[in-house]
């Protein structure tokens, strides 16, 4: 395809829509995906049921156990549901549905089963959403097996990412960003693989490991870092799960120091998984304790103040960096 | 017809009476959620079923599966954990599942059979080859969330489900008196826009009749139908469960109308069939569970190995 700048949104649209053109078998559901419904309240699936009808692009009613449900029927018989659950705190509402089942059915079967689905899911703070709208839950999935997890930070990956997603023989939740939704870029609809991370930006001193809007905050810290003389690398994960073991101990091999850092809850959150791999890995060659940097041990607060201290700033990422590199 | 259903529910007594001797005996390990006393309903239903129609059950449903057509050597390699089981094992009693006969889903998660029935019934109406997908669930189903976004969405979609609610009287422990609202589950598909009905379960003609109406209209692309079908529970919640919440009197009653021996009775009164015929069946079916029984013990169990397979796709490394 030809090079388009896109922003997120436009780029996981385009993927979505290059699938079901090339296969009869993809499919969408999800609460106002269909354009009678202005195709999703941010319009990620907009044109997609005018363009393949509305049997193929489902609007569902508010019932995310029903729409969850449905795509692992339709996946049982041959189809590739793509479900959309708006937020992903209403995740909760389907977790038996994703967990119990999307995630086990083709182990508890035998492998007679399987559940090619990708459930798409937007969330992130920023925006007063308060504690029921803005939370990343993607420990959870990552520490279901059977499940992947994937977190594009930029609309290049979102596209690439998507379309490999839908190709996977496995469920994958495809985590989507609020505040980075509108960043632009030049996509050229190349794929990317799941369980390949990427070097955004190469450096010598600390490996600094990041998904999704944590990404753009890690590469601003590094930016600020370089006058103080830290030569930062930093690592987008893009794959949660299974995340890219060989990409990161690569890199922290390198530079001897790592940060982890998510929106997440720091606590229990898949940077504790990663720094656990890096000090079983890389104990004798590390430099300084690995940092981890998370959400607030707090529901996402309203108040303005509050909700801007809640997640990692690049400034904390920073101090982080700051804080391990003369050791 | 009569003898269609009888050969099924005979397949799933036996079945039944063999599985409990195995677990009492030792040999098989594994909780139990016998189907006995409800052998009709998925008898009845089935003769109407065929090979593209495909159905999700719930942990007590081996007489679901088994009157769908699910093979008997697959099922017992399952249910002793070997890797000639149908799922190699992994699954178990609970998760019984051979998509060849359409047995799609067994969950042992009150509820959930309903929504992948639905889904599965979406793929069927896209698909267009009138083809049809059954939920069964119990009573205590009949409460939970799922229960009703299924019936919702199979029913604005006009999906091709027929949702089988198997009423037997306890949901786990607890008495349908006490755990639910109205007297009659099918009162509530008026709430959903789609034909509902209450039967006699056991009854081999209204069950069948009530199925026929149901799965014909789903063929005919006129949407899902809810079938209460009463029933009753004989052997408790979980097998070792002396169910002193039912009252013995009831339970004695319900026993006294044993349906199976009923439809036996029934074919040699109406000369369906003569007892040398139904005694030639009744021998045949313990011919196949005897093989069954003695492969599966005779098949390893799964290597190690097996727990890196089937998670994904791909096996883990």
């Amino acid at each position: 395809m030809e090079m388009q700048k896109l922003n997120a949104i436009q780029a996981i649209n385009l993927a979505i829509d290059h699938a079901m053109a090339a296969d009869a078998k993809v499919l969408v559901l999800g609460e106002e995906v269909g354009d009678f419904e202005e195709g999703g309240i941010l319009g990620v699936t907009k044109g997609l049921s005018t363009k393949y009808g509305s049997d193929r692009v489902r609007s569902t009613p508010i019932s995310e156990q029903a729409i969850i449900g449905a795509a692992i029927g339709a996946a049982l018989g041959g189809y590739k549901p793509i479900a959309e659950i708006m937020l992903m705190n209403f995740m909760t509402v389907a977790m038996d549905m994703i967990t119990n089942h999307a995630a086990k059915l083709r182990f508890m079967s035998g492998g007679q089963t399987g559940v090619p689905i990708v459930i798409r899911t937007l969330t992130g703070t920023g925006f007063g959403n308060g504690g029921q709208h803005s939370d990343y839950l993607e420990s959870w999935f990552a520490h279901t097996p059977g499940l992947k997890v994937v977190a594009p930070s930029n609309p290049v990956d979102a596209y690439g990412l998507m379309r490999s997603a839908i190709d996977d023989p496995d469920p994958v939740i495809f985590i989507e960003n609020l505040a980075s939704y509108w960043n632009t870029a030049e996509v050229s609809g190349e794929i990317v693989p799941i369980g390949q991370a990427k070097i955004v930006r190469k450096g010598a001193d600390v490996t600094i490991i990041a998904h999704s809007l944590m990404v753009g905050h890690s590469l601003a810290a590094a930016e600020s870092l370089t006058k103080q003389g830290i030569d930062a690398e930093v690592v987008d994960l893009r794959t949660i799960a299974p995340w890219d073991q060989e990409a990161v101990l690569a890199s922290v091999g390198k530079t001897g120091r790592a940060i982890v850092v998510h929106e997440a809850v720091r606590e229990h959150g898949i940077g504790a998984e990663i720094s656990a791999v890096i000090n079983e890995r890389l104990f004798g060659r590390l430099k300084a304790p690995v940092q981890r940097l998370g959400g607030m041990f707090s529901a996402v607060p309203f108040a303005k103040p509050l909700e801007s201290a809640y997640a990692p700033s690049a400034a904390a990422i920073e101090a982080a960096a700051l804080s391990i590199a003369k050791e | 017809m009569l003898l269609e259903i009888y050969r099924r529910a005979a397949l799933i007594r036996q079945n039944d009476i063999r599985v409990i001797k195995e677990i009492r005996a030792g040999r098989l390990v594994t909780s139990y959620y016998s189907p006995r006393g409800q052998e009709i309903i998925p008898s009845a239903v089935s003769v109407s079923l065929d090979e593209r129609d495909k159905i999700c059950t719930i942990y007590r449903g081996t007489h679901d599966m088994l009157a769908k057509g699910f093979p008997l050597k697959p099922l017992w390699g399952e249910l002793a954990g070997r890797i000639s089981g149908s799922c190699k094992g992994k699954g178990g009693t609970m998760h019984l599942t051979h998509p060849e006969s359409g047995c799609m889903v067994t969950t042992g998660i009150v509820g959930s059979s309903m929504p992948i029935a639905t889904g599965l019934g979406w793929a069927a109406k896209l698909d267009g080859q009138g083809a049809v997908s059954v939920a069964y669930f119990g009573d205590g189903a009949a409460n939970i969330g799922a229960f009703h976004e299924s019936l919702n969405m199979a029913s604005l979609w006009k999906l091709p489900v027929i949702f089988i609610c198997q009423n037997n009287r306890y949901a786990e422990h607890t008495s349908f008196a006490n755990s639910t609202a109205v007297e009659r589950l099918s009162v509530r598909a008026a709430g959903y826009a789609m034909p509902g009905v209450t039967i006699e379960g056991n009854d081999p003609e209204e069950m069948y009749g009530a199925a026929k109406v149901a799965i014909d209209r789903a063929r005919a692309g006129e949407g899902p139908t809810l079938i209460e079908a009463l029933t009753f529970r004989f052997n408790g919640h979980v097998l070792g469960d002396a169910a002193a919440y039912i009252p013995s009197a009831e339970l004695e009653k319900a026993k006294a109308a044993d349906p199976v021996p009923k439809l036996r009775q029934r074919l040699l009164d109406d000369r369906v069939s003569d007892l040398a015929g139904i005694e030639e069946i009744e021998s045949a079916i313990a011919e196949r569970i005897e093989q069954a029984v003695a492969a599966a013990y005779a098949a390893p169990t799964p290597g190690i190995e097996e727990m890196k397979r089937d998670v994904f796709a791909h096996e883990l490394a």
